[in-house]
């Protein structure tokens, strides 16, 4: 059976030469963790199943430099690499996986061009087209009055989930969880979803909003927003189904090794990879 | 030397680093040259099975020649479907047949068991058999990506397995060609262990 997947994710500031990871709580308080290639070698080493490079600065012309980065960095690294921030097109994914990448995750040109979904599947493959997914909650008192879109019901009452784009600073009103069923007939491979209410906040992820999301989607879920301690990933698997999980600061200030995560997680009864 | 066979399919780059990282020579390359010279060959692949044999059909001569002289050939993942008789994924599209056997989607009946297609993830060999290849090898967890497997006609060639809802082969061995249903240039440092042991292959 598939061993459960620990992915440290590499927010990228490329905006000065090799770039540096840098981790913020709600777009606040920047704190630099270092270089891209240095921690996504360091991780590896410690037992990462995966890396996930995002370019927060997205911009045209950073993305030579972020393709730059992938090849130094798997010059050394072992295991799948993915990449997002920037990728508006199937050229994209191909100058990414001739880099090295093994996937590409899109948020805001997946949701401006849907067709990018079908036209990158037939380029590249399914397995490298990963979609990402910034969800908040919307509370709503009547669950009847909001037929369109997938409603749950959680403890704080019903609740639907809101795909923002641009990094969060837009909400698009567009259900997640219907959205992610239609990138998965698109061609999706994998989704990556991220809860803007956990996000930054190391209360735990959005296990409601994980749990809806895999329970309706027959390619694998990576949970992201909200890590704090390893217990947290246990109950992201546990509890919201995921296949993965994504984390960065646990990682980055040395709070939560990879390889402690894993311990614990084993301790646990969780499959994790040795 | 080792030849990549470049045949405009997947992520070379990291099979060549994966070499490079345990300091053997490899190239990438399409020309006829440089793969009837190799000492050693490998085979990747990404992609569907009908598009990947039209573009090896003008290495198909070299690849059998390669195999005739005993020198080692490895084949990763859809490097190793297309070694098979056929895919039901493109039926009238032949393969290299230089293994007997079918290749098929795996059954709806995974879903069943919340089993998602593609297998993407790592997943814990089952050694069957003694092989070069899998020399200092336990029950590791190796990378997959497929939504195919091979069902060959000798069962012995099967040397590991993982277990997917089905037994999956996951490492085919027969003299000197070898194959693996998962990618060790993405699987860790077990995964260099193997490409280890077929550049070990080339001085036997």
């Amino acid at each position: 059976m598939l061993a459960k997947r620990i992915i440290p994710c590499l927010d990228c500031d490329l905006n000065i030469p090799n770039g540096r990871v840098v981790k913020g709580v709600e777009f606040k308080q920047i704190r630099y963790a270092g270089e891209p290639v240095e921690l996504a070698t360091k991780y590896y080493e410690d037992g990462a199943d995966e890396i996930v490079f995002l370019d927060i600065t997205a911009s045209h012309e950073r993305r030579e430099t972020m393709a730059e980065v992938i090849k130094a960095t798997t010059e050394n690294v072992f295991v799948p690499i993915c990449v997002g921030g920037g990728i508006r097109k199937p050229a994209d994914y191909v100058n990414m996986l001739r880099a090295g990448a093994d996937k590409c995750s899109t948020n805001t040109a997946a949701i401006q061009n849907p067709n990018l979904i079908n036209e990158a599947s037939k380029v590249v493959g399914s397995q490298a087209c990963v979609i990402g997914i910034d969800a908040k909650r919307r509370y709503v008192e009547n669950p009847k009055e909001n037929s369109d879109k997938i409603i749950i019901e959680t403890e704080k009452g019903y609740c639907w989930f809101d795909c923002s784009i641009y990094g969060g600073r837009e909400f698009t009103g567009i259900d997640a969880i219907s959205w992610a069923i239609e990138c998965q007939k698109r061609g999706a491979g994998e989704i990556l979803l991220t809860s803007m209410d956990r996000d930054g906040t190391k209360d735990g992820y959005d296990l409601e909003l994980t749990r809806t999301m895999s329970e309706n989607l027959d390619i694998p879920v990576i949970a992201s927003g909200g890590v704090g301690n390893p217990d947290h990933i246990y109950d992201a698997f546990k509890i919201g189904k995921a296949d993965a999980a994504l984390a960065a600061s646990i990682f980055h200030f040395n709070e939560y090794p990879v390889q402690v995560v894993k311990e614990h997680l084993k301790k646990r009864g969780i499959l994790v990879r040795f | 030397m080792i030849t990549i066979i470049d045949y405009g399919s997947g992520n070379l780059k990291s099979i060549k680093n994966g070499f490079k990282k345990i300091n053997a020579d490899a190239i990438v390359s399409s020309s006829l040259k440089d793969i009837n010279d190799a000492e050693a060959l490998v085979l990747p692949g990404v992609g569907a099975f009908g598009t990947a044999m039209e573009n090896l059909n003008k290495y198909k001569e070299s690849i059998n020649n390669h195999i005739d002289l005993n020198k080692p050939f490895l084949g990763i993942c859809l490097g190793l479907q297309v070694l098979f008789t056929s895919s039901n994924e493109t039926p009238d599209i032949p393969g290299l047949d230089i293994f007997k056997g079918e290749v098929l989607h795996f059954p709806d009946s995974l879903k069943l068991q919340r089993l998602k297609i593609p297998q993407m993830g790592w997943n814990q060999l089952e050694i069957r058999n003694k092989c070069p290849i899998l020399d200092g090898m336990g029950n590791d967890f190796m990378y997959f990506v497929h939504s195919y497997y091979v069902n060959p006609d000798e069962k012995n060639i099967i040397t590991a397995t993982v277990n997917y809802g089905i037994d999956v082969p996951a490492v085919i061995c027969r003299d000197n060609i070898f194959a693996t249903q998962f990618h060790p240039e993405k699987s860790g440092e077990k995964g260099l262990q193997i490409l280890k042991n077929f550049v070990k292959l080339i001085f036997k």
